[in-house]
């Protein structure tokens, strides 16, 4: 709670922040973002109410057994490629994901599987992509970083292989 | 990127009367549609299995969710708006372009490790990067940085669901993957499109 709270005033104060340097260019700058912002908000509600009301129908659909039985002990690459389609195809926010993340590890999944799965979860996890990257960015600029991601749950799992464990 | 520029101060008229690089803002498309789609799908099926109870359930907890979020997504607004005006065209493209080098990598992972804020933040400010002029590779790297070592989400769910051991552990694993994604991005993106640059060139 107290951590939600220290983002949200770090968040503040840099929208404070950078609103004032805006500001100091003379208040038509500071005008001109205000409303662009502001349109920017208008414009992305919609889209945010539909993904966020609706992550709940979609977590509730796909059970989260499922998913941390792929993570199961099954060590090896094929058990990383595993835990790669299922950190993309997790739903819902990061209480999800990281408690799957944390079921496989106490139920004896391989520690190289889990870190793929929360690195591959947070760079495609397909409900935010959807839900928030699309909205805010070109399709173009998501759909090609997300294929230039791909490699790098693995590259994680192999330095975990390599430097052990936590 | 608190870095108020003090050799070249902008007059306002001259500011203001430069043509702003707008943000593309798409109507319904069809990500929207796939995805009111898929809620369609999965609320009716929560309907069969726990009936109209168990759909107002999650109605409820989604609604406030939604309602702690709307905030947020101002705030991220926001912040990618005021920094899309106040940033350079040139200076960008020169620290973030396609031209940045191994430095424009490295500075869009700092940005990214030290951006504040959920996606509601980082993808509007990535959003503003692209259109100040950086270029796919830095930004991939600004993305990338912020979702794997950004300290927002470690500090506010990872550290208390998996523990501090494990997501400091996990940290130190992905510091080079940002830097790393990005040069691949920059490497990919010349080969695909080989005449972007010329375009952005102007300012």
């Amino acid at each position: 709670m107290s951590a939600a709270l220290l983002i949200d005033i770090l968040l503040w104060g840099s929208v404070f922040g950078v609103g004032l340097i805006a500001f100091r260019r003379g208040p038509p700058v500071f005008k001109a973002s205000l409303r662009e912002g502001s349109m920017d908000f208008v414009n992305i509600v919609p889209r945010i109410a539909l993904g966020v009301i609706g992550s709940g129908y979609i977590a509730a659909i796909i059970p989260q057994e499922v998913i941390s039985g792929w993570l199961g002990p099954d060590s090896g690459w094929l058990g990383v490629a595993t835990a790669v389609v299922a950190g993309a195809a997790t739903p819902g926010g990061p209480v999800i994901g990281f408690s799957i993340g944390t079921v496989a590890l106490k139920s004896g999944g391989g520690v190289p599987q889990v870190v793929a799965y929360v690195v591959a979860w947070a760079l495609f996890a397909f409900q935010r992509v959807i839900l928030w990257e699309i909205p805010f960015m070109p399709a173009r600029f998501v759909w090609f970083r997300c294929a230039v991601s791909v490699p790098f749950p693995f590259v994680a799992a192999a330095i975990a292989m390599l430097i052990g464990k936590p | 990127m608190s870095e108020p520029s003090p050799k070249d101060p902008a007059p306002a008229e001259d500011a203001e009367s430069e043509p702003r690089p707008g943000r593309v803002r798409k109507p319904i498309g069809w990500s929207t549609i796939i995805i009111a789609a898929l809620v369609a799908v999965s609320a009716g099926l929560v309907w069969r299995r726990d009936g109209t109870d168990g759909v107002l359930e999650i109605l409820t907890h989604d609604l406030s969710l939604f309602g702690g979020i709307l905030p947020r997504v101002l705030a991220g607004c926001l912040l990618g708006a005021f920094i899309s005006e106040i940033l350079p065209h040139e200076k960008v493209s020169r620290a973030l372009g396609p031209k940045s080098g191994l430095k424009g990598l490295l500075i869009g992972t700092a940005f990214g490790a030290i951006l504040p804020g959920g996606p509601f933040t980082a993808y509007p400010v990535a959003s503003a990067l692209l259109a100040v002029g950086a270029d796919f590779g830095a930004t991939i790297a600004m993305v990338v940085s912020w979702t794997l070592i950004g300290y927002g989400r470690a500090v506010a769910w990872e550290i208390p669901i998996m523990g501090t051991d494990f997501t400091l552990w996990r940290i130190v694993i992905s510091l080079p993957l940002p830097v790393l994604a990005g040069a691949l991005g920059r490497f990919v993106y010349v080969r695909l499109y080989p005449k972007p640059a010329t375009k952005d060139d102007e300012n």
